[in-house]
């Protein structure tokens, strides 16, 4: 299993090849299309992360101290970035998730997708990833 | 002649770029842009004649007393209000509301009425609920049809001798529905209830009258006039005003104070308590001015048409479902397309220029009644044009390609 690391490098590379926002954004719908939709069941209301205007819905099972994360969100811009951080994340060590350094929302240039409107849940997506990795790595 | 590039030229972010391409600004609902003159003003006040009002004795003191009540009464004169003194300086329009439902409380008991509807604004429910549960009183809600207008015979069946307020908006920020205020007001007077507009969405809209309209209380923000943030009017005629007490206690709002008693000051001072935001007061009025000389004929006319051609031309674009198609509306345009969230479209929309609002618009009410997250909603000033609409237009098509 690669590091957390080396995937961001890895998405870094991807986007590096986009020439405009379009092509970055058209890339990012498609990430948000492909991801498969949460088991209904997980769509409850403990899963459910409230952004002002879209939704995640995040749900977390531990296998032997990796974390495999599921998730899901309404508006397919969020969910494309949800796919990208679940490449990031899933699968990774408590230790490594809780410790995580995650620059390349910045770095590929959707740090507005993270500002603080409260528009979305992403910023507490992000959180709540890494209080379920905290909780696990204790 | 009305020559939209003459008015453009008086608000000096229009010419500004967002995301390299030229601003469509379509969310004028949120808050309007500002004027050069507003702008200049503040400044000017900062530079020349900043002072705390109604205190010194000195000349600059004077001066920007002097200017501040000028302002009070550019207003007055505005809204045909009868005294100047039934202008109360707020911070907004949610200030304004909060004033009065907090004053309210112990004007009423138990088992007393308020009406309010269902598509208010946050800002007109939540304070009335606030009241309610310190009250003991009965919040009661007039529902929405599906074409955005509210049911009127059902208002009349709520109405009674109980009711003691009526709250309604003028004009709604959601779905851009121009309530018949007149009515509502003539209808509540009967059984002897007073009114509170929410005049928001309105003041720079449309004309209005106070003494004519024969209202109780209107509440208006100035940042949503081309005016400054911070500031707005809260108008109350001068014997409701009086029987209401004063919001917050502090200097300004005294006759006299000692530890045995208190007295207020009279209006508007009672409710104006504190230093106030003396700049954007100031700045106000000439935002007032722009309004006033341009003149609601020529606003009204430009603004509907804007409004037919944008709904005109959005429901050329398949799969649009516009939220809010009262017989009179104002130019707000509530939309959502088949199949995409609200969300993706501000998003992707914004990558291209046009700045609209998306999401419950403060009126989750509206949205649970529709059974859906949100809109995206583009809403109109004086200062946009056919080719910021056919640029808008151009870009959803776009989006809708992307997202499908
Ligand atoms: C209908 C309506 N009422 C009240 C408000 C609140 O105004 P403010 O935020 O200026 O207090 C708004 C503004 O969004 C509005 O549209």
């Amino acid at each position: 299993m690669r590091t957390i690391k080396e995937i961001q490098e890895e998405i870094l590379e991807d986007f590096d090849m986009f020439e405009d926002w379009m092509q970055k954004y058209e890339y990012l719908i498609d990430l948000g299309k492909e991801l498969p939709s949460i088991d209904e069941k997980y769509k409850i209301e403990e899963n459910l992360i409230k952004g002002c205007q879209s939704r995640v819905w995040l749900h977390a099972e531990e296998n032997s101290g990796n974390i495999i994360f599921s998730a899901d969100s309404d508006a397919i811009m969020t969910k494309g970035i949800v796919a990208l951080l679940i490449r990031v994340l899933s699968g990774q060590s408590a230790n490594d998730i809780a410790h995580a350094d995650l620059d390349f929302i910045n770095k590929i240039g959707l740090k507005e997708q993270l500002s603080a409107t409260r528009a979305n849940g992403l910023l507490s997506m992000i959180k709540q990833m890494k209080l379920y990795a905290i909780a696990i790595d204790k | 002649m009305f020559d939209v590039s003459k008015i453009r030229d008086l608000f000096p972010i229009l010419k500004r770029k967002v995301n390299g391409r030229d601003l469509v600004y379509f969310d004028n609902g949120a808050s309007t842009q500002k004027l050069h003159s507003v702008i200049d003003t503040v400044s000017n006040y900062y530079k020349e004649e900043n002072s705390n009002v109604h205190r010194g004795v000195h000349f600059l003191s004077g001066l920007a007393t002097d200017k501040f009540e000028e302002s009070r009464r550019v207003i007055r004169k505005f809204i045909g209000a009868k005294y100047d003194h039934e202008i109360i300086f707020t911070k907004g329009t949610t200030d304004s509301i909060n004033l009065v439902a907090n004053g309210f409380r112990s004007l009423l008991k138990k088992g007393d009425e308020i009406i309010i509807s269902e598509l208010e604004h946050h800002s007109n429910i939540v304070p009335w609920q606030m009241c309610c549960e310190y009250s003991g009183a009965v919040l009661k809600i007039i529902p929405l049809r599906d074409n955005g207008e509210l049911e009127i015979s059902k208002f009349e069946s709520l109405l009674s001798k109980k009711t003691k307020l009526v709250a309604l908006s003028h004009i709604s920020n959601s779905l851009g529905t121009i309530n018949p205020i007149k009515e509502f007001i003539e209808k509540s007077h009967k059984v002897g209830a007073r009114v509170l507009i929410d005049g928001a969405q309105a003041a720079s809209h449309v004309p209005l009258n106070m003494q004519d309209l024969d209202v109780d209380m209107y509440c208006f923000s100035a940042h949503k006039m081309y005016g400054p943030t911070g500031v707005g009017v809260l108008y109350g005629k001068e014997d409701i005003l009086n029987e209401i007490p004063p919001y917050q206690g502090g200097g300004e709002m005294i006759k006299e104070v000692s530890f045995k008693k208190t007295t207020y000051a009279c209006l508007p001072h009672k409710f104006e308590a504190g230093t106030p935001n003396i700049a954007g007061v100031i700045a106000f009025k000439s935002a007032i001015e722009f309004i006033a000389d341009l003149g609601f004929n020529t606003i009204t006319k430009h603004e509907e048409y804007l409004l037919e051609y944008a709904t005109q031309e959005i429901s050329k674009i398949g799969g649009v479902r516009i939220y809010g198609t009262s017989e009179k509306k104002s130019g707000i345009i509530s939309f959502n397309i088949d199949g995409i969230h609200p969300y993706d479209i501000g998003v992707l929309l914004d990558k291209m220029g046009v700045a609209i609002r998306t999401g419950h618009h403060c009126t989750q009410p509206i949205m649970e009644r529709f059974n859906i997250p949100g809109t995206a909603r583009i809403s109109l000033a004086i200062y946009n044009t056919k080719e910021e609409i056919d640029v808008c237009m151009a870009s959803i098509r776009k989006v809708k390609q992307m997202l499908s």
